[in-house]
């Protein structure tokens, strides 16, 4: 199958090794990675922020690019929700047909829905106490758990994913709430979006985890900002860093 | 314009205050879950309410009409309002004509909005709030900061201190259950003094023509009960088809708001009692102005406040902060789809979460309501600064080349730049927090050059 890799601007600057082993990971499960030219922003932080038009630009592009793949797959779970819970809307005049929804996602969604978890063979081992965080456009909107306020049986792919790493012990928080990023949220708010934030490493931190993880590395990254800051010991890492792929 | 991040600062600023108003309404939302979870079929109900309700709202003039035919046919009087002054003048006129002076009155939204309260103390009637937590908040000289928990803002010393002040009460003595009783012997000489009750109503049932109030604490049925007229304030949007949907609404209701299976009481008003009045004043208030738009589904909001208990931002920030009648995801939605110069920064006051949406009894999809409201807010003259600083970026990222270019030129000028520059005035992000450092190399930097080596 070909596969497009996703790259979100930020983690192609900031956290490259993230999609790096994500590449990884998509080739080591059999998969013919590219990694198409040209990509840039999904255009959440305008979206999210009613800026449509230049939304509507991103959008285009994306849709453009990506075009002509089997699937499309991104370590982000947010920017994957836009162009999945966003798209369709902004883009219903230009492409009525459609942005072809589910051919876009998240790595841990794709290696639990397509390639599936009993395929998954990963050799090396990750003997670490691990808090599990939910991003929010990854739970409610990707619907990649099930988040606390439905009364549905209990799932999460990701945890399936990062259960066929041997040694793993993974522990959900007190409350799978938002960690206050929110992208501009986080600066416009700020009082309320950092006690969001440390309520959430205390949740985690009074578990006695080692490390934090997530499938969207924004989040993980608001809280380890806070962290660092007050000089907390705790770890965040993206789930990529955790399957790694070297080998599967 | 009202800010809510400055008045959610003031808030967070206290924060063994802020921590213990989250925690309390975090157990209500737990409460909520256990109760909810009760019921095999809950999330088909959910979908079911909204579906009642939107069919409902897009007939809205129907079922209206129908209600008012019905209601009339039992003896109920149907004044119709279109505004909060039209309401208030409405129930000033029934009271005046009653003679009534002493008017108790049970929890209503409506009657808040309106001000309807402040409209009868300055014309010289006693107005007594008989919800015990709308009497705490009432005798404070304070507003609700939650829909069904009015006073939840407020700690029971809190209470104490304004009970000892008002009804003379122990100094100092902040047992709940002394608080309580001390309120109810108050209320009851209320209850036995008031000319009038006026009550909110939760569900108008239209093809019966009849109305149901929902309360914990009977407050609403002893006022009815004792005075001779009864004037009962609802919107336009309390109307469903009939008392066959009924069941679907309280099965929900009860469970989203406090996690209990059902309220105390859940009383059917139909007719007025002999010699009595019933008196229903239907209001309008902006509200037929949000069917045309893109936010009518917030019209088939029940008023459980759930929305309120699940989100974090409200939790930490408190009722107060949203400087509306209805603060919270529902609030911020009707507030801004009404008057968007004045709640502007209410559509930020979140981060997209959309908890909301899934405990929300009416299926309404909050987060998408706040999402689209964006597109209005962002025009707001408050916002300019961050308006251009995003389109400035936008262009940039763009243009994918130049803005590896500027990235390029970031990563390398990085270790010279001195911390007080980095973390300067202008970096509101690192006041508190770190800055991501950038890679010393772009992952398309690096697969370019895995290319190259193949």
């Amino acid at each position: 199958m070909r596969v497009a890799l996703f790259v979100p601007c930020y983690i192609n600057d900031f956290y490259p090794e993230i999609a790096l082993n994500t590449m990884k990971i998509l080739r080591a499960v059999g998969m013919e990675v590219e990694y198409p030219k040209g990509q840039s922003c999904c255009g959440q932080p305008f979206l999210n922020n009613g800026l449509v038009e230049e939304g509507r630009r991103f959008a285009t592009r994306f849709v453009d690019i990506f075009a002509g793949y089997d699937y499309v797959v991104s370590p982000g779970s947010s920017c994957v929700s836009t162009v999945r819970h966003r798209y369709p809307t902004l883009l219903k005049e230009t492409h009525p047909s459609g942005v072809e929804e589910g051919r876009v996602m998240e790595l841990c969604e794709f290696l639990h829905d397509v390639v599936g978890v009993e395929n998954l063979h990963f050799r090396h081992s990750f003997p670490h106490r691990v808090g599990l965080h939910n991003s929010c456009h990854g739970l409610r909107e990707l619907r990649l758990g099930r988040a606390s306020e439905l009364i549905l049986p209990h799932y999460s792919k990701i945890r399936a994913v990062l259960e066929r790493v041997e040694g793993i012990e993974l522990v959900d928080p007190e409350r799978d709430e938002c960690c206050g990023f929110g992208g501009t949220f986080s600066t416009g708010e700020e009082a309320v979006s950092v006690m969001m934030g440390r309520d959430r490493i205390d949740d985690h931190e009074s578990h006695g985890v080692d490390f934090v993880t997530g499938v969207d590395i924004s989040c993980l990254m608001h809280m380890d900002a806070l962290a660092r800051r007050e000089g907390r010991e705790i770890g965040f890492i993206h789930v990529s860093e955790i399957l790694r792929g070297d080998e599967v | 314009m009202k800010n809510h991040a400055a008045e959610a600062e003031k808030f967070v600023a206290d924060s063994a205050r802020a921590h213990w108003h989250d925690e309390a309404l975090w157990y209500v939302r737990r409460k909520r879950d256990v109760a909810a979870s009760q019921l095999p079929e809950w999330e088909e109900l959910r979908e079911v309410a909204g579906k009642i309700k939107k069919n409902t709202v897009e007939n809205l003039a129907y079922y209206l009409e129908l209600f008012e035919r019905e209601a009339q046919n039992n003896g109920i009087e149907i004044y119709w309002a279109m505004d909060a002054r039209e309401c208030n003048e409405t129930v000033e006129k029934i009271l005046r004509e009653e003679g009534a002076r002493r008017i108790v009155k049970s929890k209503s939204m409506l009657s808040e909005e309106c001000g309807l309260n402040d409209y009868l103390q300055e014309r010289g009637y006693e107005i007594v709030d008989t919800d015990l937590g709308e009497r705490i908040v009432q005798l404070h000289g304070d507003r609700p900061s939650h829909i069904v928990l009015p006073a939840i803002h407020l700690k029971k010393e809190d209470v104490s201190e304004i009970f000892h002040e008002h009804m003379a009460t122990r100094k100092g003595e902040s047992d709940p259950e002394y608080l309580t009783k001390e309120a109810r012997k108050s209320l009851r000489r209320s209850f036995l003094e008031a000319d009038a009750a006026i009550t909110g109503v939760n569900f108008a049932l239209a093809r019966e023509g009849a109305f149901v109030v929902c309360t914990n604490e009977g407050n609403a049925d002893l006022g009815t009960a004792m005075a001779g007229v009864h004037i009962a304030c609802m919107g336009i949007e309390k109307v469903i088809p009939s008392a066959r949907e009924l069941g679907v609404f309280t099965r929900l209701l009860a469970r989203s708001a406090t996690g209990q299976a059902v309220t105390t009481y859940t009383s059917h008003f139909r007719r007025p009692k002999a010699g009595g009045r019933l008196c229903v004043v239907i209001v309008d208030n902006g509200r037929s102005g949000l069917l045309s738009s893109g936010e009518s589904e917030a019209l088939s909001c029940m008023r459980c406040g759930a929305c309120m208990n699940s989100c974090p931002v409200y939790r930490r920030s408190g009722g107060h902060s949203y400087g509306s009648t209805i603060p919270g995801p529902i609030g911020s939605v009707l507030s801004a789809a009404g008057n968007m110069d004045e709640f502007a920064s209410l559509p930020f006051a979140c981060t997209l979460c959309a908890s909301c949406d899934n405990v929300c009894p009416s299926s309404i999809a909050l987060h998408d309501l706040l999402y689209g409201l964006r597109e209005d807010a962002i025009k707001s003259e408050a916002y300019r600064g961050k308006r251009t600083l995003l389109k400035a970026a936008a262009w940039l990222l763009l243009h994918p080349s130049l803005y590896a270019f500027v990235m390029n030129l970031y990563r390398r000028l990085y270790p010279f730049i001195p911390r007080r520059i980095l973390y300067g005035r202008w970096n509101v992000w690192g006041r508190e927090r770190e800055l991501p450092e950038p890679a010393r190399r772009s992952f398309a930097q690096i697969y370019e050059e895995m290319s190259d080596g193949k």
